[in-house]
């Protein structure tokens, strides 16, 4: 898939198609002046795990909100399961939330916060034992179904609000930010034991962060938000091969950007000349716009290839000299100054030094990439 | 940080202790005098306890007082939860710094003015309206939730504001109406301040002179108004005793507050394992 595919792509699927599950359809919030989300559209099918994700303050919350109930959409149309949910107040919605804060009643243990969703429907105390039973099973907590929450540790008072909303079965379960309050290491694990489980019950879930790994890691499609809108929608692989704009090359990941100017246009390949580059970059690929047009290149640090020997026949490299040099573990994180001062990241796996010694600080090094590693982006 | 010279220190503290008990602790010494006379000792009895328990209008006073305690307490903890609730979650709506200068006012209003404002009201009222016929129980219980609510509010208001508004959205997210979230949610976690709102307002009523004086009537003088009454007539060792029966109520009361408090706060801060 090329660029203009996954361009292609990106169209199709902002449409929210008729049949999805769950249909957000213009949606629009003001708060007075301002406007925290700005006309978003969006479809998510039975079992997705679709993530949203921006920075901070770009109305992921809010979006979340809406769907809930909690706030009202100043206009648009939030449709679940061919439900119009727009006259539903939040505790007729088939929406359940787990928030950020995990909302633990603290008063109550963690048998009863999980009982207090079916408490409220005509449910037997038989069937209700059961299954707070089930779901504290499937989180394992069973051992601390007497605790209060205020006995819990972070990643255990976690589990708890995941079993409080999964209990009602709901058919759209809300995350937000489920990770923010657990630390770094406990994370990751999180992360995975957290899809096993939607996995498991096969909920559809909504999911808001501002982390893009744990989006990648965990999300089955995610939308980049920024300033109330949808930048880009897509699965990970997409939303990282093919950004559409410079907000989510830079948002999703680490990328090295390049300014520059469209300097011959070819159906099948182009060349971008960049201010910051020696010689025009070669394109493997057409793109759909004038000549002469200002475009940004995208070009992940892990497509640069970093020698000491200028590579061969190709018009993509440059020389610098290296400035900064990270060890990861896994890889090795290049900073290389090139002579117009531009700054090029060029990731090293490990690997790679087994025959080879790394190059040292203030080495002159080449840096170069393929003509199908460079992303075009026209916004 | 400046730091006082030690044995000033220690000084200060003596003497604002010795005026702060002293009285006290002689009241209560005398409480056990058998003399007539207040300020001369003669030897240990138990006399003007007996006395006491006969005496039928401070028992049929004390008996008033603690019934108009109850009363104010529940019905200012009822209203003032309420109006510290609006004041803590109902955003700034058109009156509101009115809305809350006036739950306020009682405050810094003199309660002899309040007192006089009231028995005006309710003078007036009885002669348009007929009704209240005549001040009493009534009356005295209308002035002094007026005097209280305040004090709830202001407690509810702010235990209101530090709570979580995240548990409210998880309760009715939960599936329960916001009056069920109110009353099993919201109130269970400030039930603290409902309880400091209750002791206060039952102290205050209970203690209360001045609002009683104008607002009782015929046949409904509170314990305070007999005290007084009676003290204007001479000191009486009779009302040392009863002096001591009520500093021995109000110490056991602050200190099994105090531990029922205390045990809570332990429970809420303590560390998760
Ligand atoms: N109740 C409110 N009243 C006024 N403005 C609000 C309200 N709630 C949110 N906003 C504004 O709407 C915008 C979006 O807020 P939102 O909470 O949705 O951000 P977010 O994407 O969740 O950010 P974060 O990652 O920091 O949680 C912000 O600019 C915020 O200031
Ligand atoms: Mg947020």
């Amino acid at each position: 898939m090329n660029a203009a595919q996954a361009q292609a792509l990106h169209h199709a699927s902002t449409a929210p198609d008729a049949d999805a599950f769950v249909r957000i359809v213009d949606v629009v919030k003001k708060f007075g002046e301002a406007t925290a989300v700005a006309g978003v559209n969006l479809s998510v099918a039975r079992n997705e795990l679709f993530a949203l994700l921006g920075s901070s303050g770009c109305g992921k919350s809010t979006l979340l909100r809406m769907l809930a109930g909690f706030e009202e959409v100043t206009s648009g149309r939030i449709i679940i399961d061919g439900e119009d949910m727009a006259a539903l107040p939040p505790y007729k919605r088939p929406v359940n939330m787990m928030f950020q804060s995990y909302a633990l009643f603290p008063h109550m243990s963690v048998a009863a916060n999980i009982a207090f969703g079916l408490k409220q429907e005509k449910i037997g105390p038989r069937e209700i034992d059961e299954r707070v039973a089930d779901v504290l099973e499937l989180v394992q907590m069973s051992k601390y179904a007497r605790r209060k929450p205020y006995q819990l540790s972070g990643g255990q008072q976690q589990r708890v609000a995941l079993a409080r909303s999964l209990v009602k079965r709901p058919k759209l379960l809300l995350l937000d930010e489920p990770m923010s309050a657990l630390d770094k290491q406990i994370r990751q694990r999180t992360q995975i034991e957290l899809v096993n489980i939607l996995d498991k019950v096969g909920v559809t879930c909504m999911m808001v962060t501002h982390d893009q790994e744990e989006a990648m890691t965990m999300a089955t499609r995610l939308a980049v938000m920024s300033e109330g809108r949808i930048v880009q929608l897509g699965t990970p692989h997409e939303v990282y091969e093919y950004p559409n704009t410079r907000f989510s090359a830079a948002f999703i990941g680490s990328t090295n950007l390049f300014d520059g100017n469209v300097s011959v246009d070819n159906p099948d390949h182009i060349y971008v000349e960049c201010a910051a580059l020696p010689q025009p970059v070669f394109i493997s690929h057409g793109i759909t716009g004038p000549l002469g047009m200002p475009v940004t290149l995208s070009i992940r640090p892990e497509r640069v290839r970093l020698t000491r020997t200028a590579p061969d026949n190709t018009p993509n490299q440059a020389p610098g000299k290296v400035c900064n040099i990270a060890y990861m573990g896994s890889y090795t994180l290049y900073h290389v100054q090139l002579a117009s001062g531009k700054n090029v990241m060029a990731n090293v796996s490990t690997l790679a030094f087994d025959n080879v010694d790394p190059p040292s600080y203030d080495e002159e090094v080449f840096v170069s990439w393929a003509p199908d590693a460079v992303t075009v982006l026209t916004k | 940080m400046i730091k006082p010279n030690k044995k000033l220190q220690v000084g200060t503290l003596a003497v604002g202790f010795f005026f702060l008990y002293a009285p006290i602790l002689s009241l209560i010494v005398y409480s056990f005098n058998d003399s007539q006379l207040v300020t001369i000792w003669s030897k240990v009895s138990l006399r003007w306890y007996y006395a006491l328990a006969q005496d039928d209008e401070l028992i049929n006073a004390a008996w008033l007082s603690l019934k108009i305690g109850l009363l104010t307490a529940f019905a200012s903890v009822a209203i003032g939860t309420w109006a510290g609730f609006v004041l803590a979650r109902m955003g700034r709506f058109r009156g509101f710094t009115l809305y809350s200068a006036m739950i306020n006012a009682p405050l810094v209003i003199p309660e002899v003015i309040q007192g006089i404002s009231l028995l005006l009201l309710f003078v007036e009222m009885g002669k348009v309206l007929g009704w209240p016929a005549e001040r009493g129980v009534f009356t005295i219980w209308i002035g002094h939730v007026m005097l209280c609510v305040s004090y709830v509010a202001i407690i509810v208001q702010s235990r209101i504001r530090e709570l979580d508004t995240a548990l409210e959205d998880a309760a009715m997210d939960l599936g329960a109406t916001p009056l069920r979230v109110f009353f099993v949610i919201t109130l269970p976690l400030i039930s603290q301040a409902l309880i400091s709102g209750w002791l206060l307002s039952f102290t205050l009523s209970i203690d209360d002179l001045v609002l009683s004086a104008f607002l009782s009537g015929p046949g409904s003088t509170t314990l305070p108004l007999v005290v007084f009454s009676r003290v204007r007539l001479g000191l009486n060792p009779e009302m040392n005793a009863l002096a001591t029966i009520f500093i021995g109520l109000v110490t056991v009361g602050v200190i099994a507050a105090n531990f029922f408090m205390q045990r809570a706060e332990a429970r809420r801060a303590m560390p998760a394992s």
